[in-house]
């Protein structure tokens, strides 16, 4: 498991603190606030152009709000410099949204490259090497190893990106639309992937989608280590620590830069406003 | 701000010296076979054309020392630069705008690398090692190109054109002819790496970005070398 310092003392690995950020007069983000804490899950819903993506970036300062505070790891990054950044972000697990994988270089070696590239605790050869085959062994693509990104299919590209996200165990892991345009099946795939990557590591998730059932999943399922599949969590056991929220799902829905709903499944499927009810399906 | 970043970078761990010789390849001996092709030529059409013109005044022995000057002061330097801006400096905005539209190197800050130093900063020192060498090249093969020419078809002795060629190049010739390459080599570099960088708008930005690059790289090679060519003239 990755580091994560809190000078501050709370328990957050990332908070925003009314955060806002415009591009030229448009706003992408207003007003935003939110906490994630260790082993939370956050479901971000919205429309396009509703500054899911925004957020995301802006959660590990990849984009500079123009106002507000973002904590990671108990450390402001509003005002550090891009070098200060790059360590902070290194305990960061990110998945881009077609899965941002150099295409100059093979799978291996795209995996490789949080453990290789990073500036502190560079892990040894041997080691990359066996953490390489086990974060690919993890989304089932040991075999593609020596392939290049362009050689695979859309679906295997967004696992290779999990694997990478995942390979330096960082406590948290930010996805950007990991199902966007992936059939049904390989959707689920991914979304069980990363619902198993929560389980087996604790893992905080932000998860930006357009897709409810990847929240439905998320909140719904947990990852069984000895059948070695997901269950639903009234089925295991587990749900009786959480009480009503038993995997610790969080659902937020975004419109025009201003998160409109914060909730559990269950109140978000209870919500009666038009924009966020467009999210639910009615038959769920 | 670009030229100052990657420019301390040199100074800076990580050094990425595998991109380094990675790019040298692909900017040094990838331009090569050009390089080559055209600096032949241009001596080839150099030597025929000032014939034509030292025949008048009984000079046609004097044309090594032409063809010398005119390739190591100004031709080769800025042929070579405008050859390796066409394809360098177009091959860098497309290769780094392919990047920025498909979030590789978002994904590079994500995952704690600088990309100015990863991508940049090699890129620069490259082409700062390479367009010299490139430069030479083109400038020892326009010479025998004008010797072919001198030889075969207006009967000069070999001697006679490579005396006249040798005895013209005087100090300030070589320096400048080493000079204004290595200048040219951060346009071409860090034109290539800003626009590729500044890429925006899907793969119709890469096309963009791309045509910008090659079109202000080889402006600027222009602007410079009658800056440096006014420099060296009022030091000579």
């Amino acid at each position: 498991m990755g580091s994560a310092p809190s000078k501050t003392g709370d328990r957050s690995l990332l908070r925003f603190e009314n955060v806002s950020l415009r591009f030229d007069d448009v706003p992408a983000l207003q007003d935003i606030s939110f906490e994630l804490h260790p082993g939370e899950t956050r479901v971000v819903l919205g429309a396009a152009g509703s500054g899911k993506t925004t957020l995301l970036k802006t959660a590990i300062g990849l984009l500079h709000p123009d106002s507000g505070r973002v904590v990671l790891f108990g450390r402001d990054i509003i005002g550090m410099t891009e070098n200060e950044l790059f360590n902070l972000r290194s305990d960061v697990g990110v998945l881009f949204q077609e899965g941002g994988l150099f295409d100059s270089i093979t799978v291996a070696e795209n995996v490789a490259y949080p453990l290789v590239n990073r500036r502190h605790q560079t892990a040894a050869p041997d080691e990359v090497e066996a953490k390489v085959a086990e974060a690919l062994r993890f989304v089932e693509l040991e075999h593609t190893m020596e392939q290049y990104p362009g050689e695979l299919s859309g679906g295997m590209r967004r696992r290779v990106g999990i694997a990478r996200a995942v390979v330096s165990e960082p406590p948290m892991v930010l996805y950007d639309s990991p199902t966007a345009g992936l059939d049904p099946i390989t959707a689920n795939t991914i979304m069980a992937l990363v619902a198993k990557e929560r389980d087996t590591q604790n893992t905080a998730n932000l998860i930006v989608t357009q897709r409810y059932q990847d929240g439905q999943l998320m909140a719904n399922f947990r990852y069984n280590r000895s059948s070695g599949h997901l269950e639903p969590v009234s089925k295991n056991g587990i749900g009786d620590h959480g009480g009503s929220n038993p995997t610790h799902t969080i659902f937020m829905v975004m419109k025009e830069g201003q998160v409109v709903f914060e909730g559990t499944q269950a109140e978000l499927e209870a919500a009666r406003d038009p924009y966020i009810a467009k999210f639910v399906p009615k038959h769920s | 701000m670009l030229a100052g970043r990657a420019l301390r970078n040199v100074f800076r761990a990580p050094h990425y010296t595998d991109d380094i010789i990675m790019q040298m390849d692909i900017i040094g001996v990838g331009s090569l076979p050009i390089v080559v092709l055209t600096g032949f030529f241009s001596g080839v059409v150099i030597s025929m054309q000032m014939s034509r013109a030292l025949d008048q005044y009984g000079a046609v022995g004097q044309l090594g020392q032409i063809v010398a000057i005119t390739l190591v002061r100004e031709l080769g330097p800025v042929l070579t630069a405008l050859l390796v801006a066409g394809r360098n400096a177009s091959g860098i905005a497309s290769e780094l705008g392919s990047m920025k539209v498909t979030e590789q190197i978002d994904a590079m800050r994500a995952l704690g690398t600088d990309p100015i130093q990863k991508l940049v900063t090699p890129r620069m020192v490259a082409t700062a090692f390479m367009l010299p060498m490139l430069t030479i090249v083109a400038d020892f093969v326009g010479i025998i190109g004008g010797y072919i020419i001198a030889y075969f078809t207006l009967g000069l002795t070999t001697s006679q054109y490579w005396t006249t060629a040798y005895q013209a190049l005087e100090y300030n010739d070589i320096v400048q002819g080493l000079l204004k390459p290595f200048v040219f080599s951060f346009i071409i570099s860090l034109v290539g790496c800003f626009f590729g960088l500044r890429t925006a708008g899907g793969t119709q930005g890469v096309g963009r970005a791309t045509t910008q690059a090659v079109v202000v790289a080889s402006v600027w090679v222009f602007v410079v070398t009658s800056l440096l060519t006014r420099i060296f003239v009022n030091l000579h």
